[in-house]
């Protein structure tokens, strides 16, 4: 937690810092290099830049033989991209993951089903979707935000974690 | 250049996804906490990566095909229903749950010695169970 700031700490009832610090410049910066991405999968690919979908469509039982290749290099360059910045920058921006293996392993259960049933994630709806004005995108992100809002209240306000 | 590209696409998506702080679980996780430690910036992100896409997809499909492809793959559907909403709904519950969605999950793999790992492997069971459900 080194490398975060914190104007003031709130701390939770495991006495852990929950403050993370405002930063829109860079966090508008970041948004604009995953938009300029987008674009890029757009005009090479013609295709939508969303996570889950790139994700899922090479996994059974249907898997996407022709879009095969393209997904695995579209991967790889999220998983080269920390390493490439920490060369540049010689430091990773810190993470805070929760250690409750019960909470992260249905997160991501939850997260993967939700994002194959629901046609996408924060990528494919959020950024893709709402920049092509498309209602159903508009409709995913509204309810994902609306049941993130109430799962982080419960967790934090009723649970305590 | 298609392989290049495409490689640049993700290097890009993930450096973005660094610099925005969405790598970090608990700034995602202020987001959604409104009524308490409650972070801005994911809107900044989203903010900023629209008003890049919104133009660029308009200019990119004045062309009548991509680069390296022979069309646009737009989703053509129009109409919600109920799995759609049902499905994002359950997305939402996930992501409150451990402050990460697809993209910073697998970006963070190859930084983080921590319980990410987890997240993605449990991620692609939740797909595979979804996957095999549609079928």
């Amino acid at each position: 937690m080194s490398n975060i700031r914190f104007r003031n700490v709130i701390l939770n009832k495991r006495n852990l810092i929950l403050e993370t610090e405002f930063t829109p410049i860079s966090s508008l910066a970041g948004g604009a290099l995953i938009g300029l991405s987008a674009v890029m999968l757009m005009l090479t690919q013609g295709k939508i830049a969303g996570i889950s979908g790139i994700v899922s469509r090479i996994l059974p039982p249907s898997i996407d033989k022709k879009e095969f290749p393209q997904s695995i290099l579209f991967i790889i360059g999220l998983l080269i991209a920390g390493p490439i910045w920490y060369v540049f920058f010689g430091e990773i921006p810190s993470q805070t993951v929760s250690n409750n293996l019960v909470i992260l392993s249905s997160a991501g259960l939850l997260v993967g089903f939700g994002a194959v049933l629901g046609n996408g994630c924060t990528s494919g709806h959020g950024v893709c979707g709402l920049s092509r004005a498309s209602i159903r995108s508009l409709v995913a992100t509204i309810t994902f935000m609306l049941t993130g809002f109430i799962t982080v209240f419960i967790l934090r306000n009723i649970m305590g974690l | 250049m298609k392989t290049l590209s495409t490689l640049i696409s993700g290097l890009v998506f993930g450096i973005g996804l660094i610099l925005s702080g969405m790598i970090n679980p608990l700034k995602v996780q202020n987001f959604l906490d409104l009524f308490g430690t409650w972070d801005p910036s994911l809107a900044f992100v989203m903010g900023g990566a629209i008003i890049v896409t919104m133009p660029g997809f308009w200019l990119v499909q004045k062309r009548t095909k991509p680069f390296f492809n022979d069309k646009f793959y737009i989703p053509k559907a129009k109409d919600f229903d109920i799995r759609l909403m049902f499905g994002a709904g359950i997305f939402g519950v996930g992501w409150g749950l451990g402050g990460l969605c697809p993209g910073p999950a697998l970006t963070s793999i190859s930084i983080s010695n921590n319980g990410i790992i987890i997240f993605v492997f449990t991620m692609i069971v939740g797909m595979l169970i979804a996957k095999i459900i549609l079928k």
